[in-house]
């Protein structure tokens, strides 16, 4: 009987497969440190275009419907070549890329260290239920760009990117889902807070990404 | 005590046939090697412990092929889940009469 494992642990063994069988468990912690360190010195460099330059943002507020500057007889704020070309769009979109690919990289390096495939059926899953979000939230907020209607972005960027957390929590660590509901909550309050959308993107994927991956990284990969 | 452990299955008593039918309970389906890479396994160790669990009736087995590489997928029969929660409960039934 001595030698028989203890219903227990084959109770515990059942649990763990299921888990890594159905999670993908690799992302690291580090990932959202790395995230929300480029976040912030993307805001830095944001905050400087919005509140240093003599440029139509000087006001001190992001422009929003309703604006005398955006044009509401047609509709349309700017078209998108006007808009790719603006630094503040260009330096979000040079943020994102950086903050994707080192957040890649440490969950490369994890990994490799728990010998999980980085692309097999739990990280496709993952991807997938990220993306879907991500991509519709992607649309309507482009749109939103269309129409002119800034104010509304950085909440809806956080709203949105909440709500891809909450979705991935069933198919990652489900702790992301703490961090999306905080996420979201961010992004809400910000609706009523229009023109302070900066502080709440940097408040949002930068120390909230922080905290998370300190935290995360503590749980699960320290020593 | 005897007769919990008879309610036990004699198919699930190995470690790595738990593991596939543990994986299965959560995934619809899963390929010959994502199973190997779950388990770290080697293929004879995989196989070997893959068909007395097919010859039971508990796994759906569909061979497909991705390219020219073959791509076998497996999958948990009704039987299979029967079993599998049936074995669970015999399990949490020795916890709670030991305790």
């Amino acid at each position: 009987m001595s030698a028989k494992p203890q219903p227990i642990d084959t109770l515990q063994d059942i649990k763990q497969m299921m888990e890594r069988s159905s999670r993908f468990i690799s992302l690291s912690g580090l990932s959202g440190v790395a995230a929300g360190c480029c976040a912030l010195v993307g805001a830095w460099f944001a905050y400087d275009i919005i509140y240093g330059s003599h440029r139509s943002y000087s006001t001190g507020h992001t422009r929003y419907y309703g604006d005398p500057e955006v044009d509401v007889t047609t509709g349309r704020g700017v078209s998108l070549s006007e808009f790719m070309g603006n630094s503040l769009f260009q330096i979000a979109l040079f943020t994102f890329i950086a903050a994707l690919a080192l957040a890649f990289l440490f969950t490369y390096l994890r990994s490799r260290k728990t010998n999980t495939p980085l692309w097999g059926s739990q990280s496709k899953r993952l991807m997938w239920n990220v993306a879907i979000p991500m991509v519709v939230g992607g649309i309507y907020l482009w749109k939103m760009i269309q129409e002119g209607i800034f104010g509304l972005i950085a909440p809806g960027c956080l709203i949105f990117y909440g709500l891809a957390l909450v979705n991935a929590s069933k198919y990652t660590l489900k702790e992301i889902r703490y961090l999306g509901f905080c996420q979201i909550a961010l992004g809400l309050i910000n609706l009523w807070n229009i023109g302070y959308g900066i502080h709440f993107w940097a408040l949002g994927f930068g120390v909230l990404h922080i905290i998370y991956g300190i935290v995360m990284w503590w749980k699960y990969e320290k020593g | 005590m005897k007769n919990i452990i008879e309610n036990l299955n004699k198919i699930f008593d190995n470690r790595i046939r738990l593991g596939i039918m543990s994986a299965l309970m959560v995934n619809q389906d899963l390929s010959f090697n994502e199973l190997k890479e779950l388990m770290q396994v080697t293929d004879g160790n995989l196989a070997s412990h893959l068909k007395p669990l097919e010859e039971s009736g508990y796994l759906l087995v569909q061979k497909g092929f991705i390219g020219k590489k073959t791509n076998t997928t497996y999958s948990a029969t009704q039987l299979g889940v029967k079993a599998f929660k049936a074995h669970l409960t015999a399990l949490e039934e020795m916890i709670r009469s030991t305790r």
